[in-house]
């Protein structure tokens, strides 16, 4: 049990297939609580596609994933989860999209009071109230009332944060969470994963940002055509990696991680 | 030409035109409640992906696409009861051959609709830890829906339009008032441009409605 306290994701031989092509083989990796762990690899590697499976928005075709207490094994022959299970598995771990995803019939404040209406019939006075807070959190307590239309990159993908946080999660998953960003508005969004880092959010993300995951992550995992090829201390993996593979793709990131050191 | 107009005597059959009128707008009312249920239907089984069930209704809805809707209206009431062995009022013939033919046309509406929302609102959706129910509720049909107003009511114009056709099974809607009314008084010029007017002054708000509707949401 002292494992499941202090390790809130686990995943174990996880594989999937689209196909033909396999996109993961054999994935393992831990995330201890409260820890940062940063994908990063060349596109096509299967990091993205790891982080769906960690959220069930794709489903993997065997292994194993615990993310908090809740489980969900695929090993060969069992039937598939249902909806159900699925849903309340998502629940209780949060996800940015690189492309926003914000529901754009709805204000910035009805986006993050959404989930918690809906899903856990929260009241709505008292959702009002928490995405009121968050939305502060986010640096966004005056656009409250904004349609997503109205908002710059930056602003959406705050929102997006503030409306995955309002499920109270046990992990927060980002995927390329500033890609789609002007390279101005790339600074906000990442201050605000920062300081979810600092306050202890158990965080898992995909990034091109390498002067951020070398600041901000405990871990750097380099993945491959869907192998993990090299994993270690942020620093050491982006500074000194011992893979010619990790070598060669950071090749590519010279400028952006001596700007961050 | 010298004919003298004279839309007077008209007034005298104007509870007949009132009643044919009713039952223009209620069977369009009517078929278009349950025709939007059965395109409802129609377009949700196709997207479940459940092949048994999507298959059979694609199947329906291309017969009813295909064919002529005055061909089904006939075929329903002559032919369709010597094989059930039930006869069918004119009413209840209709009512089912409207309802088919427009919920054939509403079904492929909706779905286009369903499936031209972006695939990260689904994804959104399924993070927050909703289910089907509510993902469909609250995020896929308030956006789908917008746009897919605009088709709906010009599929429901058609709708209106379509009901005329019930005048060969002597429903008695607005047309077959008019016939009545032509064979009674002999003056088919007056009575059919009154019948024409009707229909026009009835569509015309839905038309103008939808293009409304159009302009405002490609802003």
């Amino acid at each position: 049990m002292s494992n499941s306290i202090t390790t809130m994701i686990e995943v174990v031989g996880l594989k999937k297939s689209f196909g033909t092509h396999a996109v993961l083989r054999d994935i393992s990796l831990e995330v201890p609580k409260g820890g940062v762990v940063a994908l990063i690899g060349p596109s096509g590697s299967g990091k993205s596609t790891l982080l769906r499976t960690l959220n069930l928005l794709t489903l993997p075709d065997s292994g194993y994933i615990r993310v908090g207490a809740s489980r969900i094994d695929f090993t060969a022959g069992q039937r598939m989860p249902r909806d159900r299970e699925l849903a309340a598995f998502r629940a209780r771990t949060g996800m940015v999209f690189q492309n926003f995803n914000l529901f754009p019939h709805m204000s910035a404040e009805a986006n993050v009071m959404e989930g918690p209406v809906t899903v856990q019939r929260m009241k709505k006075p008292e959702a009002r109230a928490l995405a009121r807070e968050l939305l502060a959190k986010v640096g966004l307590a005056d656009r409250a009332e904004a349609m997503p239309e109205q908002l710059s990159g930056g602003q959406k993908q705050r929102v997006a944060i503030a409306r995955a946080l309002a499920m109270k999660p046990d992990v927060m998953l980002f995927d390329e969470a500033t890609s789609a960003l002007d390279p101005e508005r790339v600074a906000e969004v990442l201050a605000v994963m920062k300081q979810l880092a600092t306050e202890g959010m158990t965080m898992l993300l995909v990034t091109h940002e390498m002067a951020f995951a070398r600041e901000v992550a405990d871990t750097v995992i380099f993945m491959r055509d869907g192998y993990v090829v090299e994993s270690g201390p942020a620093r050491q993996v982006i500074d000194h990696p011992a893979e010619e593979a990790t070598r060669a793709f950071l090749s590519h990131f010279h400028h952006a991680a001596g700007a961050g050191a | 030409m010298n004919y003298q107009w004279d839309f007077s005597f008209l007034l005298e059959y104007k509870t007949l035109i009132w009643q044919g009128a009713l039952y223009t707008l209620g069977f369009t009312v009517l078929t278009a409640v349950s025709g939007l249920t059965v395109g409802c239907i129609i377009a949700l089984a196709r997207l479940s992906g459940i092949r048994w069930l999507a298959w059979p209704l694609l199947a329906i809805s291309e017969l009813f696409r295909c064919t002529p809707v005055l061909v089904q209206l006939v075929w329903c009431y002559y032919a369709l009861p010597i094989l059930i062995g039930v006869n069918l009022s004119p009413p209840v013939a209709a009512f089912i051959t409207l309802t088919m033919y427009g919920g054939s046309f509403y079904a492929e509406i909706i779905r286009g609709g369903i499936i031209s929302i972006d695939a990260g609102q689904w994804d959104a959706g399924r993070a927050l830890g909703m289910r089907i129910g509510a993902l469909m509720r609250r995020i896929v049909l308030p956006q789908a829906f917008r746009r897919m107003v605009p088709p709906l009511v010009n599929q429901t114009v058609l709708q209106l339009k379509n009901t005329s056709l019930l005048s060969v099974l002597a429903v008695p809607d607005l047309l077959y008032q008019g016939q009545l009314i032509t064979s009674a008084t002999y003056r088919p010029l007056e009575t059919y441009t009154m019948v024409a007017v009707i229909y026009f002054i009835l569509l015309l708000p839905l038309t103008r409605g939808a293009a409304l509707l159009e302009a405002r949401m490609s802003r």
